[in-house]
């Protein structure tokens, strides 16, 4: 019940949440310098066609008037039309959300499995050179931020030793055709493993990229609580029943040291998601940051509204999933 | 032949300062023996060093340590680790920590038997609920299917206490199993440990401050200071004529119950100095001798 009354909670701040990024991202837009319609025109384009062009997309109008007219439309679904595509924006958004959800959580798993391996690895090999020599490995991974090392591995992996491709999200050459947007998903689910080995191919640089520095956040943060975690009673405890060092670290000191691990990797997974935008870019991925490059160039206020707010949305249901894991991991926080 | 032979153990901080100084005591099976010392004597570091849970800047540098005719220091690492889980346990100092936060209470009892002595789960379970029992925990059942947070100090001990005498071991260890608790829980508590142990026949070494405590649960006793064992004798011996003059100034600046408002006496100077000198004078010969 209590967390039924939670979650009903946690939903109002989401709409709270939602409604005023709308409002900012509108305004926003609206009065920093360039217009859609200069875009849209040739040089030499008449003072009446600009007024035509303006009525016809309704931005004559003042914006609270705007707003009200968009957020009307939104409330029944409709987000408008893409002034640079010609075409529905929600559909455009939600075509394009498969390829990033799709890159934002291979980059996760990527992140977790790195940082979570170097954090027990450094723990089970504590004060010795290993240790020493992920905190360096950490250090530089950090440093270096997720776009540059997009640029080094397509140095590394797509010139000079091209393993990977560096640019789309498949070979066309293939001839597949898929009927969702999730490729990946859908390649493996229809059994296709040549299709869904050529999309992780083209997958893998930019989830890595994306995963290098959130790998380093989390190796450095666990490995500093499992330590901490290492030298409490009940681990002691356990030592004493003849457990190996091992399964010390997985089994008694892993569930409790992951919590603020777990924190920090949603708030970072929202992090991740607005790295994609570049990332993106980088390597000519389909997916919603690069859209959003676009739309942002041809000063397309419709999609950009659109993206905006699903990228919000993405944020709050990230950060609710987070807070749900926490309780169901943490028996204490559930009865308080 | 004792269970538990220590034989001239030193361990050092770093590879130099003395934390225990060959220290030799003998525990026989079913014996009950006390180490008592003030805080800093050393006398959790023995229950340490045997248990193989030293802090990683104490290591030991000399002697053995026996335990049913094994010369643990001889063993493997994974050897010394399933001899001691298997045959010794440990009822730590502070209940509130000593418990898993994140795990029910049933299987911090049933872990050491189902996963490193190979019993099946039901009869680990079977055992745990008997051993609460035993331990005069009410509702066992719910219990077992607990958090630790859900249970008081005294209760969590008691489980503690359960889990520490489930797998039958030959000896157990506990390290000031009541200093942690409110003074009418301790004495229960004190109480339940000795009604274990007598039943269960078990050898314990009893690590406390409190003379009382000894008096009450323990048959022989060995007193530190400074990681040197100045007397080692039996219990109503030593509270009838202590043997070393350290032993006799603990004794008197020990409280008495019979006499609430009786001042306090420290011990006296010239007692921690004729010690300290005695603890000097081992230092020396132990140089004189590297």
């Amino acid at each position: 019940m209590q967390i039924l009354r939670r979650m009903i909670a946690r939903l109002a701040a989401t709409a709270v949440t939602l409604v005023g990024v709308a409002v900012i991202v509108f305004v926003v837009i609206r009065v920093v310098p360039g217009n859609p319609i200069a875009m849209m025109l040739p040089p030499g384009a008449t003072d009446a066609d600009i007024q035509r062009l303006q009525e016809l997309y309704g931005l004559d109008k003042s914006i609270p008037e705007q707003f009200l007219i968009w957020a009307g439309g939104v409330l029944q679904g409709d987000f408008g039309t893409s002034i640079s595509l010609r075409q529905p924006v929600s559909e455009l958004v939600l075509g394009r959300l498969p390829a990033t959800l799709e890159l934002s959580v291979m980059a996760l798993v990527i992140a977790v499995a790195l940082g979570g391996a170097m954090a027990l690895t450094a723990t089970l090999y504590r004060g010795t050179r290993v240790e020493g020599a992920i905190d360096v490995t950490g250090g530089m991974a950090l440093s270096v931020p997720d776009f540059l090392w997009g640029l080094v591995l397509i140095l590394l992996f797509g010139v000079l030793w091209p393993l990977f491709h560096i640019s789309g999200r498949v070979s066309p050459s293939l001839g597949f055709e898929f009927q969702s947007n999730f490729y990946l998903w859908e390649s493996f689910v229809r059994l296709r493993f040549d299709v869904w080995a050529d999309i992780v191919a083209h997958m893998f640089m930019p989830a890595l990229a994306l995963a290098i520095p959130l790998a380093a956040i989390i190796s450095q943060l666990l490995k500093q609580s499992l330590k901490e975690t290492m030298h409490l009673d009940y681990v002691t405890l356990a030592r004493t029943k003849g457990y190996s060092e091992t399964s010390i670290i997985t089994r008694e000191a892993l569930p409790n040291a992951i919590l603020p691990t777990l924190t920090l990797v949603g708030v970072q997974f929202t992090f991740l998601i607005g790295g994609t935008v570049i990332v993106e870019r980088l390597f000519s991925y389909e997916g919603l940051g690069n859209m959003a490059i676009d739309a942002v160039i041809n000063r397309d206020l419709p999609l950009i509204q659109g993206i905006v707010i699903l990228f919000a949305l993405i944020f709050t249901v990230v950060n609710l999933v987070v807070d749900m894991t926490y309780a169901a991991l943490n028996p204490r926080l559930r009865h308080a | 032949m004792s269970f538990l032979s220590i034989q001239d153990l030193t361990v050092r901080l770093r590879g130099k300062t003395p934390i225990l100084r060959r220290v030799s005591i003998d525990v026989a099976a079913g014996e009950v023996r006390a180490l008592v010392g003030e805080s800093g004597a050393g006398k959790s570091m023995i229950g340490k060093s045997v248990l193989g849970t030293l802090p990683q800047a104490l290591g030991i540098t000399g002697g053995r340590i026996i335990l049913d005719g094994e010369d643990l220091e001889q063993l493997s690492p994974r050897a010394r680790r399933q001899r001691i889980g298997a045959k010794v346990a440990l009822i730590p100092q502070d209940p509130l920590t000593a418990l898993n936060p994140s795990r029910r209470v049933g299987p911090q009892i049933t872990n050491r038997l189902v996963d490193i002595l190979g019993w099946s789960r039901k009869a680990a379970e079977a055992r745990a609920l008997e051993l609460l029992n035993e331990v005069h925990i009410p509702d066992p059942a719910r219990v077992m299917r607990a958090y630790p947070h859900e249970l008081s100090g005294g209760m969590r001990q008691r489980i503690l206490i359960a889990s520490a005498f489930a797998a039958e071991p030959k000896l157990i260890i506990a390290d000031e199993p009541t200093t942690a608790l409110d003074v009418t829980v301790q004495k229960q508590i004190l109480r339940l440990i000795a009604e274990m142990q007598q039943r269960h026949g078990t050898a314990l070494l009893f690590v406390t401050h409190d003379l009382g405590v000894v008096s009450k649960v323990c048959q022989t006793m060995s007193v530190l200071y400074s990681g040197m064992v100045v007397e080692d004798t039996k219990v109503r011996d030593f509270f009838a004529s202590p043997g070393h003059p350290y032993s006799a100034a603990l004794l008197v600046a020990t409280p008495k119950y019979t006499d609430p408002d009786g001042s306090l006496t420290p011990v006296p100077e010239a007692v921690i100095r004729a010690v300290e000198e005695e603890v000097a004078a081992f230092d020396r010969r132990q140089e004189g001798a590297a």
